[in-house]
């Protein structure tokens, strides 16, 4: 998200709060006013991209699998079966902001919101058209199918591993071009940057699965889509939970927005996450390691300093992300979660993915970690052992969601290790951790020792985290010791 | 992170006065912030605080980058803090001898790393003066072409106490109406008006490239620009410190043009008979040897790459048509003659496959060659232990 997205986001969401004081938002238009800016956003943010109209295509397809995954687990029970009138006018208002846009291709290139023109109305109303058959046919013909759900997910997850693997995403790209009659050569990963598809395809897995799991709460189409694309969070988080967002969502008609404790609330975490991202983040970011300046330097010490710079710069540009989304968010009347807490002052590794990327990480656990762990103990596997796994398991999922590369997979093993070994090492030792609370001074040297260590565990992680090439990251993790000079 | 006096937000004391008091005392303190700032200027004070020589290594040549993100390095128009960045203000010795090397991008170095510029490889030879004295050789060359702007460094750099003064320079430097092309140049116009003013050069002290700033840009909102370039200057030192990188290596790199274009022009003079020697600023040479007083200085007429390709019967290289350059050639060593000036005409002493990306621009081995005939004349002039 660039600044002038950022300032864009705030004045409109001050602009927001000003207008629904005044009643020219009317109370029942706030909800809908949020589902516009977010359908308007995903276009307005997607970046710019070479195969022709895949920049209008991509966001027009979050919205088709937005509005298909709300189709194939909304509430079907007796009392609520049917589509309802409010449900009905989000679909065509929707569809009709889509062909709205679109109808700017006829537009100067500097009056079009999209970053590239738009393709066809006509071609996209079919193409629309199509898709929408296609979804409705498999929902009435598969919804009684036990593992029609399950197959979603995996669609999801496949689509999502596409984007996320270089070759994979590359073939695809290729593929596109050759139907588009461009060149196939100049094929990359990059041509296929779908603006926020890995909280997406996140949050969208978190609606299946809570479905699955009877605990998904009734949500009415606009709730949906506002809940899966709300703009703040659309770039970079955090993957709220639906049962957390649509109470807010619910009581936005409800409360005073521009008032004294709201502006002042909101606007300190705005402030805050500027300072933090567009002063210090990008201020460290130009001595941050990375892969030129990993090859380029000259000695352990110079390479600890950029790799300090690095675990900062990417904290402080996260965190600062976060807080200015969150600050938007109290501005539009929605809180969404903290994902960070002091991550690098925690004593231990497990302390750290409890305050670092705190969505994420609960979205994993619960996923991944507790049904998995539940699963193994249940097939008598050692507790230990059901744990590692379990461990393992989560941290390389945390991986792979940034990538599917070498680098991304051993950072995972790398967390999923500390985890592990802090685990069996606090369970040895917590009748003589215990016995520190007695003498402070020894329980504050141990707590030092605990953020340095922890710290400096999460830093060396980090190297395999900013360098995609796998060798040159095995290369700079020995020559962070001294190893390869 | 939590800001907990702002999270608990609904404890009564966030009221719309508390705002209002809050955004008139922002204005307030806004206003006044600029209008002390621009009072008390600062930014050449600020120009001296840098973090080069105690907190990372001092720079061996003075800033410049255009593509900062990969040559850990920017071009600023702060003298102060270019300078304050650089070796030479390491406390001079009692055993050390301080020469200069002023000049253009050729002395700078481009594409080259410190150590293989000219005053890297004199440096490396560990010379000593003639009484003694291990000389030490500074490299304040910069990567732009005008006398005006090397007159303008080595003016600067006098507070340093220099024992010699090398001056490489070529043609390209002399037309008077390139001297206030550079930014550095023009965004220093008080600097510049008062040299030409104790020199007495012919040079248009109103030139409307002169940047002179108003109030309003040395104020806090107006000043943004140098102290986000000071701010980026120290920050890149880090970078310098961890690589020993201080400018991007294009590789490869686009190589200077052996066959030539049918074109006999030289900047705004078209034609043998438009080019006057009152054209070319010889007085901004005579003032920077001028400014330099009893401390020795020696001229170099650098080595430039003469090509044998397509029109070389009309230019030498893509810089000069060969009347222009004979015709500088020539007043340059009629001139140095008169005025008893230390000369070292080097202009066709480097081997044409030593040229990288500029018919001015040395390989490593080029500068080898240069670097000996340097010292010849060092010796002839200064003598050597």
């Amino acid at each position: 998200m660039t600044l002038a997205y950022i300032v864009i986001f705030i004045a409109g969401a001050l602009l927001y709060a000003a207008l629904t004081s005044t009643e020219v938002i009317p109370a029942r238009g706030r909800g809908w006013a949020l589902l516009v800016a977010s359908v308007l956003a995903i276009y307005l943010m997607q970046p710019p991209l070479t195969i022709r109209f895949l920049d209008f295509i991509l966001p027009t397809m979050t919205l088709v699998i937005t509005i298909a995954i709300w189709l194939f687990t909304r509430d079907t029970s007796a009392a609520s079966a049917d589509i309802t009138r409010e449900d009905k006018i989000t679909f065509g208002l929707t569809l009709a902001l889509v062909i709205g846009l679109s109808l700017t291709r006829f537009l100067a290139p500097e009056m079009r919101p999209t970053p590239s023109r738009p393709p066809d109305p006509l071609a996209l109303g079919l193409a629309l058209l199509i898709a929408g058959v296609v979804i409705f046919a498999v929902w009435r013909l598969l919804r009684g199918w036990q593992g029609f759900l399950t197959a979603a997910i995996l669609l999801i997850v496949v689509l999502f591993a596409i984007l996320k693997t270089e070759f994979l995403a590359t073939t695809a790209s290729a593929l596109l071009r050759t139907t588009n009659g461009q060149n196939p050569e100049l094929a990359t990963a990059a041509d296929l940057s779908w603006l926020g598809i890995s909280y997406i395809a996140f949050r969208l897995i978190h609606i299946v699965r809570e479905k699955q799991l009877g605990r998904l709460p009734a949500m009415s189409l606009r709730e949906h889509i506002t809940y899966v694309i709300f703009f703040p969070a659309l770039a970079s988080g955090p993957i709220d939970r639906a049962e957390r967002f649509t109470p807010d969502l619910r009581a936005v008609p409800d409360i005073q927005l521009f008032i004294p404790p709201r502006l002042v609330e909101a606007s300190g975490r705005i402030s805050m996450g500027l300072f933090k991202k567009f002063i210090l983040g990008d201020s460290l970011a130009l001595f941050a390691l990375n892969p030129t300046n990993a090859a380029q330097a000259t000695s352990a010490g110079a390479l600890w300093l950029l790799l300090y710079a690095y675990a900062f710069r990417l904290y402080l540009d996260f965190s600062g992300y976060t807080d200015i989304v969150i600050g938007i968010g109290i501005l539009l009347g929605v809180r969404l979660p903290e994902n960070f807490d002091l991550p690098y002052l925690k004593q231990s590794i497990t302390a750290f993915w409890q305050s670092w990327h705190i969505t994420l990480s609960n979205w994993v656990r619960f996923y991944v970690f507790s049904p998995l762990s539940r699963t193994l103990l249940r097939y008598k596997v050692s507790s230990l052992l059901a744990v590692f796994i379990a461990q393992m398991a989560t941290m390389l999922i945390i991986g792979l969601w940034h990538g599917v590369q070498w680098t991304f997979i051993v950072w995972g093993v790398w967390h999923g290790v500390g985890l592990f070994i802090h685990k069996v090492w606090s369970d040895r030792t917590r009748k003589r951790y215990m016995t520190l609370k007695a003498q402070p001074r020894l329980l504050r040297a141990w707590t030092i020792a605990g953020i340095l260590l922890t710290f400096h565990f999460v830093a060396l992680g980090w190297v395999w985290f900013a360098l995609p090439d796998i060798g040159l990251a095995a290369k700079t993790f020995g020559r962070l010791f001294g190893i390869g000079f | 992170m939590k800001w907990k006096w702002l999270a608990d937000a609904d404890d009564g004391r966030y009221t719309r006065g508390f705002i209002i008091r809050v955004l008139l005392k922002a204005a307030v303190l806004f206003v006044l912030a600029n209008l002390i700032f621009a009072l008390a200027n600062p930014l050449p004070a600020l120009g001296h605080i840098s973090i080069y020589g105690w907190l990372v290594p001092s720079r061996p040549r003075l800033p410049y980058g255009e593509n900062s993100a990969q040559a850990y390095n920017l071009s600023l128009n702060s003298i102060d803090a270019m300078f304050a960045t650089h070796d030479i203000t390491r406390v001079k010795g009692t055993g050390e001898y301080r020469v200069l090397v002023v000049g253009d991008s050729s002395t700078w170095g481009i594409l080259l790393r410190p150590n293989e510029t000219l005053t890297g490889v004199l440096n490396a030879r560990n010379l000593e003066s003639g009484d003694g004295k291990r000389m030490v050789f500074y490299n304040i060359g910069y990567p732009t072409m005008s006398l005006t702007k090397d007159l303008m460094l080595l003016d600067y750099a006098m507070q340093y106490q220099p024992d010699a003064i090398l001056w490489p320079f070529t043609a390209q430097s002399f037309p008077r109406a390139s001297q206030a092309a550079s930014p550095i140049v023009q965004n220093n116009a008080e600097t510049v008006r008062r040299l030409i003013d104790t020199y007495h050069l012919n040079l248009d002290a109103q030139d409307a490239r002169f940047v002179t700033p108003t109030f309003w840009d040395h104020t806090l909102v107006g000043s943004r620009r140098p102290l986000a370039d000071w701010l980026r200057l120290q920050l890149y030192g880090f970078a310098w410190a961890t690589t020993g990188i201080d400018q991007y290596y294009p590789d490869p790199y686009t190589p200077h043009t052996v066959d030539l274009i049918q074109d006999i022009s030289w900047d705004d003079f078209k034609t043998p008979d438009s080019l006057a020697k009152s054209d070319l600023a010889f007085d901004v040479l005579a003032a920077g040897i001028q400014r330099a007083g009893s401390i020795p200085v020696i001229l170099v007429n650098e080595p430039m790459f003469i090509s044998d390709g397509k029109n070389s019967d009309l230019r030498y290289n893509a810089f000069y048509p060969r009347w222009a350059y004979d015709a500088y050639h020539g007043w340059l060593l009629d001139t140095a003659a008169k005025n008893k000036w230390q000369l070292l005409d080097l202009w066709d002493s480097v081997d044409s496959a030593e040229f990288t990306d500029s018919p001015v621009h040395l390989t490593p081995k080029g500068v080898e060659q240069m670097s000996q005939r340097v010292i010849q004349s060092i010796v002839e002039l200064i003598g050597l232990h």
